[in-house]
């Protein structure tokens, strides 16, 4: 491993992530709270830390795979690390593991939350939670690969580590111009998005955390009761189709920019999507109503946003779905895993590779059929090498053999099934929200400090799509030649 | 400029590698996943896999607003319609690599007729850079600038030669003609160097001038140049046929030596008046028979790296007064240079160094690398617009490391000094390290206003700052 050239990346990498604190400092400044010295300090620390790592020189500035992955995951760890100190010293969070849960939690997207209440959170603070939401919903790595000039082509491999889906694609040739187009579209949805808050009667504070959140598919709120504060139906409207068009591929959103919006229809990626999503409403709606709701529009309203929310992974709640019956708690619980579109910035396992597993399967029923035929998986009309396949079935394994892993550890705390089980589904797949204790109603602080440890990496494992961080425990991974 | 790459061969990759670094929009369509799957790794790139034929692919590929399409895939035929295909589609230049002699027959005719802006024959291309450089002195690389008026000579200084051990300021007592040293190769590494520095044993000098001066200072020189008498190729492939019959034409002997007996029949049919002879050209024994030590060159240009570096090998240690030797691929130079081969050849690199000769436009007349590209030789003409006109060069801030070498105007050429400065018209040739220069401009050392500029140069020195 290219350790020298690995570490001065870090250094970058935690240059930027100061630059990015300074806006919170301003914001800081602005409200005049508690988060200006917090700040201040570990500006100071994040450049007294990454400075001489910039100043590095590597003998060689290749990078190759092993390079791109350690840079993504111990550059995740890191950021998280010094990202918890502004909690940590301005006091919203007593421990040092609450902070970097908490911190783990803003740039993975999942607002998995230690804190009881956010309302009396100072803003700098609350700003700062947002932000990181919002940069690692598109990932961090990828905006200085957007920002800095100098992009080398090997730096593809850190945006095959960082960018959700099995084969992250770019969208024109040339690597930084591609980050900047990814990064250009979720600019302008996030402006977008506050501007129809603001008009939809939020606060402009309010409004920017939400859509952090909602693009990010984060999910940061800065109400107890997250939406549901509002209680506004267009408010409602307007965060349920960013947080769908969030989860969807921003490759696809590129090509409607570009006019062609007939992309759209031929993706079946997409379509799997949204007939996932209509089907669950469908279901969910017939279940609620009666029983929960009395009007037919009440169930279908809630169970669109909460299944929109879930399967992106925002994990924005305008109800306390907890009370919900058991038929639809399970298929949301099941949209945990499901999760958004590759290269969306949603979690979870992917659509696609939902869809290719199921495709897959399809082709083996046949040859049972047909011993000697031949079925190919086709994905929009290309076949799939079997390579690919392969790959897709061993990140499936992992996934469930890890949450497998996660549950035995949650367990030693000793709740119920529901919270052990939602608690590290939920981190896993970056929504935020589980069930019973950890529901929309509940938080995280209940957990061990053990337990917040695990599912602090839960998150960064569900966040990077498992091998970077898998990675760091194998030991070849760290031998020089 | 957006650029299509028909083919990740040898040279497609490099080319692409290439382009994608002058920051060019590369878009590589090939067949073969391996090979895009490593152009996607290593590459700033996109990358399509299907047939450049096809136009699914090349409408994937975004044809409509290419403005070059460069066709590298083995086959002759695919390279045509693939750049048939393209113009039609509408790239604005399409070039091709079309290397079957049978065609190379009539390549002006298919230039016309398939709108082709650009052929490259790399096997041709080669043959007449072995032709040329046998025309001078062993050890020493000839190229041509400003249409064959200045030439520019790379040689390994040995102890005989009157430059060594002088300052450069001192060099005009010491040779009578009007050359340069425009850059030196040290260990390594590229020097441009300034009037201390001081030439010694063992280095790699580039030297300029106009042509007749460069030819005497080799007359001069105790090696001076002999006409070529008896040659010897190794191998019957495309490039032994052009050189052949370039040889033929300078009334060199070549004997051609080939170890498959359906290609000799071949060749002797296409070339009458060669001798071949079938036999191994790695056999020391039969090498010897055939007189291996009388040979004034010795060429080999079998397919086979190895056993053209053999063969070679063999060749000088039995007394072949000056051995070549083709190679393709670009890993082995740094070992082959310690060899003592004379000249090596390789195709792969000639073919990039035109394509890109060409890419670079109308603004660059001719493009040399040294040293895998640390250090760049390039040739413009001073356009009226061009904003260095008539300024001394000595007022000039030059950036660091680079040097305006030789102005060939009109029928003079001159080794500018201070007070000269650059004219309309003028052939510009300038030796950069460490930069990529497109146009005369660039040589300003401060960009030409405005705050996009500005702003531009200041993320630029922030991200150069940063990844120091």
């Amino acid at each position: 491993m290219n350790y020298k050239m690995v570490l001065k990346s870090l250094g970058v990498l935690l240059i930027s992530e100061a630059a990015a604190m300074s806006i919170s400092l301003i914001v800081a400044f602005i409200y005049k709270d508690e988060g200006i010295s917090a700040f201040i300090y570990t500006i100071f620390i994040l450049l007294l830390v990454g400075f001489p790592l910039t100043r590095l020189k590597p003998h060689s500035s290749n990078l190759y795979a092993k390079d791109g992955f350690a840079i993504v995951a111990f550059g995740w760890i890191a950021m998280s690390v010094l990202g918890a100190l502004p909690y940590y010293f301005s006091g919203m969070t007593s421990t040092f593991i609450d902070s970097f849960f908490e911190a783990v939690s803003g740039f993975t997207t999942t607002r998995a939350s230690v804190l009881s209440t956010v309302e009396n959170l100072p803003n700098s603070i609350m700003f700062w939670n947002g932000l990181t939401h919002w940069m690692g919903g598109m990932g961090v790595l990828i905006l200085t690969l957007a920002i800095l000039p100098t992009v080398s082509a090997t730096s593809l491999y850190i945006m095959k580590a960082e960018s959700p889906g099995p084969k992250p694609g770019k969208l024109v040739p040339k690597m930084g111009q591609t980050a900047k187009i990814l990064y250009g579209i979720y600019l302008i949805i996030t402006m977008v998005l506050v501007i129809l808050l603001i008009t939809a009667g939020m606060p402009v504070f309010d409004s920017l955390i939400h859509a952090f959140g909602t693009v990010s598919t984060g999910g940061i709120s800065n109400r107890n009761l997250s939406i549901g504060a509002y209680n506004s139906i267009f408010i409602e409207i307007i965060i349920t189709f960013f947080m769908l068009i969030c989860g969807m591929s921003f490759t696809l959103h590129y090509q409607v920019f570009k006019g062609n919006i007939g992309a759209l229809f031929k993706n079946e990626e997409f379509k799997f999507y949204i007939t996932v999503i209509g089907a669950s409403i469908l279901l969910i709606s017939i279940n609620l109503y009666g029983s929960v709701f009395a009007s037919i529009g009440e169930s279908l309203r809630h169970s669109s946003f909460q299944v929109v929310s879930i399967i992106s992974t925002t994990g924005f709640s305008s109800t306390d779905f907890d009370k919900w019956p058991m038929l639809s708690k399970s298929i949301l619980f099941f949209l945990m895993f499901m999760g958004g579109c590759a290269g969306s910035t949603g979690g979870g396992i992917k659509n696609i590779r939902v869809l290719l597993l199921l495709k897959s399967a399809k082709s083996q029923l046949m040859k049972i059929i047909h011993p000697r035929g031949i079925y190919p998986v086709r994905l929009d009309g290309r076949i799939i090498d079997d390579k690919s396949v392969a790959e897709i079935m061993s990140f499936f394994f992992l996934y469930i053999f890890i949450f497998v892993i996660g549950v035995i550890f949650v367990s030693f705390d000793g709740y119920d099934f529901t919270t052990t089980l939602t608690s590290v589904a939920a981190t896993m797949g970056n929504t935020g929200y589980g069930l019973s204790m950890v529901g929309p109603m509940g938080n995280y602080s209940i957990m061990s400090p053990l337990s917040k440890i695990v599912l602090s990496f839960a998150m960064l494992i569900g966040r990077l799509e498992i091998y970077p961080i898998l990675l760091l425990t194998v030991p070849t991974f760290w031998k020089k030649d | 400029m957006r650029i299509i790459i028909i083919g990740a061969g040898k040279v497609g990759y490099n080319l692409a590698l290439n382009l994608s670094k002058e920051k060019h929009d590369v878009i590589i369509i090939d067949n073969d996943q391996n090979v895009i799957d490593k152009a996607d790794e290593n590459l700033d790139v996109f990358c399509i896999k299907g047939n450049g034929v096809s136009t699914g692919a090349l409408q994937d590929a975004d044809v409509y607003n290419t403005d070059l399409l460069i066709a590298v895939t083995n086959s002759d035929e695919v390279n045509m319609v693939c750049c048939l295909t393209g113009k039609k589609l509408g790239a604005k230049k399409t070039i091709a690599r079309i290397r079957d002699p049978e065609y190379a027959q009539e390549l002006t005719l298919l230039k016309e007729e398939i709108e082709l802006d650009m052929i490259i024959n790399p096997e041709l291309a080669a043959a007449e850079e072995i032709a040329k450089n046998l025309a001078y002195p062993a050890s020493v690389n000839i190229e041509s600038f400003a249409k064959d008026r200045v030439k520019m000579a790379e040689m390994i200084v040995d102890k005989d030669m009157p430059i060594v051990d002088t300052k450069l300021k001192d060099l005009s007592g010491k040779i009578p003609h009007k050359i340069l040293i425009g850059a030196v190769i040290r260990n390594g590494e590229v020097i441009v160097p300034d009037g201390d520095f001081e030439i010694k044993v063992n280095d790699i000098v580039y030297i300029l001038g106009q042509s007749i001066y460069i030819a005497s200072f080799f007359k001069d020189w105790k090696h001076h140049t002999k006409k070529i008498g008896n040659v010897m190729i190794i191998g019957a492939s495309r490039i032994s046929f052009y050189l052949t019959k370039l040889l033929h034409g300078l009334n060199a002997k070549v004997k051609v030596i080939e170890l498959d007996m359906e290609k000799c029949t071949e060749f002797a049919e296409l070339l009458p008046h060669v001798l071949i002879i079938n036999g191994d050209g790695t056999d020391e024994e039969f090498l010897l028979s055939e007189n291996i030590g009388d040979m004034d060159v010795f060429i080999s240009l079998t397919g086979m790296d190895e056993e053209n570096l053999i063969s070679a090998l063999i060749a000088k240690q039995n007394g072949a007064k000056r051995v070549v030797s083709k190679i393709s691929r670009m890993n082995y130079m740094t070992v082959i240079n310690k060899l003592g081969i004379d000249n090596v050849i390789c195709p792969k690199l000639i073919t990039t160094n035109q394509i890109l000769k060409y890419v670079r436009g109308s603004t660059v007349e001719t493009l040399y690398k040294i040293v895998e590209g640390q250090a760049e030789i390039i040739e413009f003409v001073a356009k009226d617009d061009c904003k260095i006109l008539n300024i001394p060069l000595r007022k000039l801030e030059l950036p660091k490391d680079i040097l305006i070498a030789t102005l060939a105007r009109k029928s003079k050429i001159i080794i500018p000094r201070g007070d000269d400065s650059i004219q309309v018209g003028d052939r510009v040739i300038i030796i950069a390290k460490n930069s990529k220069i497109s146009d005369l401009n660039e040589l300003l050392k401060v960009p030409v206003g405005g705050i996009h500029n500005e702003l531009q140069n200041g993320i630029k020195k922030l991200g150069s700052f940063i990844n120091k």
